[in-house]
C-alpha cells in the first residue's frame, strides 16, 4: 500500500500536491470541474490588505514551453476575500493556504493579522479556516518592490519578522529566484521563524516587440514560468533543501508524477502545481492517483524513502 | 479526449474544425482547445461557430503555433477541448444585425440560428468564406469583399446589433451606432490564460471596472468598453 499522505508545517495533507498561488484563484472554477480534496491544498490568488487593479497593457505572453505575465497582483484586497471567497475555499476538504503580498512592511503586518484574526475567530466556530500563510516577497510585478523585499536580505528579514510577530499562524515563505543570495535567504527565513518556504516563483524575463520597438509589456520585465523554468527550479529546491531543515515546498514547471518525484527527491516535502493548470485544466483531477501508480511501479513505498536522496 | 470528424480549409489561412459529441453552448460563447503537449503551454480560446446534436465545430483562422497545430489536424485525431466558457450573447430585443468581419464571422452561425430573422451582414478584405452556412438558415445575408462592411449597415434600421471583428471594424460600428437606439455588442478578443477566469490575464475596462474577457465577456456592450484599451490589444 503506497502513502503519500504528508505532513506540512504541521498541516496534515492527503497528498503532497498543491495548486500555486495566481494559478487557481481561490478554488471556485476548478471546483465545477473535479473535486478539490483531491489535491493537499490550494494556495490563493495573492491577496494584499487593500484591492489592486493590476498592470496595465499585455499581462501574458508565451514562449517555448514557457508563458510571461505581468498581472501585477490584480485582486479585491484581504477584506473581500475574508467576506466572499474564504467559506467557499475552505468548503473543498483540502488544504487552505493563503498567499499574502504587499508593498510596505505595514501593509504586510496588518494584512497579516486580519487573516489570522478572521481564522481564528472561524475556528472559534468549529469552522475549517487558514491553514497557512505563504508569504509572498517575491512577486516580480508590483511596483512598490514586493520582488525588491525578496532580492536582498535585509529587506526580506524586516518583512518575514514582522509577518511572523503578527501571526500565529504556520508560515510559508515563498522566495523569488531572483534572491541575490537564495541559500543564505532560506537560512535567515528560517532563523526568523518560518514554518517552511516555498520556491520558486517566476523567474523576472523579457520580450520585445521588434515591430512596435518596445517591450511587450508596460512594466518591462515579466514573470517567466511553466516547463521551460523546471530544471532551473529543481536546481534551487536542491540547493535550499540542504541548507535548512524546515520543509521546502517545490514549485517551477511540474507538468507530470515524474517531476513530482525528480522535487521530492530533490528535497521537496510538498510541490505546488502552477502553470500546468493551465495547460490542464482538470490537471489535479488526476495528478495524485498518477503519482501513486508511477511509484508503484518504481518501487517507492513512501515518499520519504526518497526525499532528499539526491 | 474528443475525435475530429473534419478538418477543412475554406480559404488562405482559414479552417472549419468539426469535432464528434454532444456539446451545448449559447451563441458566443468559446471553448479552450489543444491538440499538443505543452508547446505551446496555453490551449486557444475558440468560438463555437455551429452545433450538431451529435458534433460541434468551430472557424479559426491560422495566426500562430497553437492554430497551425490545429490546422493539421485530420479526421479521426484526438483534441482536448474544455467548455463551454464565457457569458456569449445576451438576449436580443427587436429587430437584430450580425456583423461579422472577416474570422469575426464565426461566432455569428449558430447567433443567425438562433435569431433566425436575424439580418446578417459579413465583410471579407479579399475572398469569402464560410458564407455557405449563413445563406442555408437566414434569407437576408449582406456578403461584401473589400472595402468595410460597416457602410452596409444602417444601424438605425435595429434595436439589437452583434459584432464581431477587428477593433477598427467594431469601432468604426460603435461610433456609426450610438446616434441610434440600437444595443451593440461586440465580441472581444486578448490573449488567455486559463479561460476560467483565475489567471486575470485577458482583463479589459469596461464600465469603468476591470472585467475579464473569458468570465465576463467575451461579448460586451459597446458603449462601455474602453476602445483605446480595445486598439492595443
Amino acid at each position: 500500500m503506497i502513502s503519500i499522505d504528508c505532513e506540512l508545517a504541521g498541516v496534515p495533507l492527503s497528498n503532497p500536491i498543491l495548486a500555486a498561488s495566481g494559478t487557481f484563484g481561490f478554488g471556485k472554477p476548478y471546483a465545477d470541474l473535479y473535486p478539490l480534496r483531491k489535491l493537499g491544498g490550494i494556495v490563493s490568488k495573492g491577496l494584499t490588505l487593500n484591492p489592486r487593479p493590476g498592470n496595465t497593457g499585455t499581462r501574458l505572453y508565451e514562449t517555448p514551453s514557457g508563458i510571461m505575465n505581468s498581472i501585477g497582483l490584480e485582486n479585491p484586497g484581504i477584506r473581500a476575500f475574508l467576506d466572499s471567497e474564504l467559506s467557499e475555499m475552505a468548503s473543498h476538504g483540502t488544504a487552505v493556504i493563503v498567499n499574502l503580498g504587499g508593498g510596505t512592511l505595514c501593509e504586510y503586518t496588518e494584512g497579516a493579522e486580519l487573516l489570522t484574526e478572521a481564522s481564528l475567530k472561524l475556528q472559534a466556530a468549529g469552522k475549517r479556516a487558514i491553514d497557512m500563510i505563504e508569504l509572498n516577497i517575491s512577486c516580480p510585478n508590483i511596483k512598490e518592490g514586493g520582488l525588491a523585499f525578496g532580492v536582498e536580505n535585509e529587506q526580506a528579514q524586516a518583512v518575514v519578522r514582522a509577518v511572523r510577530r503578527a501571526t500565529a499562524l504556520p508560515l510559508l515563505v515563498k522566495l523569488s529566484p531572483g534572491a541575490r543570495d537564495l541559500k543564505e535567504m532560506a537560512r535567515m527565513c528560517e532563523a526568523e521563524g518560518a514554518d517552511g518556504l516555498s520556491l520558486i516563483n517566476t523567474i523576472q524575463a523579457m520580450a520585445i516587440d521588434i515591430r512596435e520597438r518596445r517591450s511587450v509589456f508596460d512594466r518591462a520585465y515579466a514573470g517567466l514560468s511553466g516547463p521551460a523554468i523546471k530544471p532551473i527550479a529543481l536546481r534551487m529546491v536542491h540547493q535550499v533543501a540542504r541548507s535548512v531543515s524546515i520543509p521546502v515546498v517545490g514549485i517551477g514547471g511540474i507538468s507530470c508524477a515524474e517531476d513530482i518525484l525528480e522535487f521530492i527527491m530533490a528535497g521537496a516535502a510538498a510541490v505546488q502545481i502552477g502553470t500546468f493548470n493551465f495547460i490542464n485544466l482538470r490537471a489535479g483531477d488526476t495528478l495524485a492517483e498518477e503519482l501513486i501508480q508511477l511509484m508503484d511501479r518504481e518501487g517507492i513505498p513512501s515518499l520519504d524513502d526518497i526525499r532528499g536522496i539526491i | 479526449m474528443a475525435l475530429v470528424i473534419q478538418n477543412v480549409k475554406l480559404a488562405h489561412r482559414i479552417y472549419r474544425l468539426t469535432i464528434q459529441g454532444s456539446y451545448s453552448a449559447r451563441m458566443g460563447q468559446f471553448f479552450m482547445l489543444r491538440c499538443w503537449d505543452t508547446y505551446p503551454v496555453l490551449s486557444r480560446p475558440i468560438s463555437v461557430h455551429n452545433l450538431t446534436e451529435d458534433s460541434v465545430s468551430f472557424l479559426y483562422r491560422v495566426h500562430g503555433t497553437g492554430t497551425w497545430l490545429l490546422s493539421a489536424l485530420q479526421a479521426g485525431d484526438k483534441i482536448q477541448l474544455e467548455g463551454p466558457f464565457g457569458q456569449g450573447f445576451p438576449e436580443p430585443q427587436g429587430r437584430t444585425a450580425l456583423v461579422g468581419g472577416g474570422i469575426g464571422a464565426a461566432p455569428l452561425l449558430l447567433a443567425a440560428k438562433e435569431i433566425p430573422d436575424a439580418s446578417v451582414y459579413l465583410g471579407y478584405t479579399s475572398v469569402p468564406f464560410g458564407v455557405t452556412g449563413f445563406h442555408e438558415i437566414s434569407r437576408n445575408v449582406t456578403v461584401k469583399s473589400g472595402g468595410t462592411i460597416v457602410d452596409a449597415v444602417d444601424p438605425s434600421r435595429y434595436d439589437t446589433i452583434f459584432a464581431c471583428g477587428p477593433v477598427g471594424m467594431m469601432h468604426s460600428l460603435a461610433q456609426k451606432t450610438e446616434s441610434t437606439n440600437a444595443e451593440l455588442h461586440i465580441s472581444v478578443e486578448k490573449r488567455m490564460g486559463c479561460g476560467i477566469g483565475v489567471c486575470n490575464s485577458c482583463t479589459v475596462t469596461s464600465a469603468g471596472k476591470s472585467r475579464k474577457v473569458c468570465t465576463d465577456g467575451p461579448v460586451f456592450p459597446a458603449k462601455e468598453v474602453n476602445w483605446n484599451d480595445l486598439h492595443r490589444l
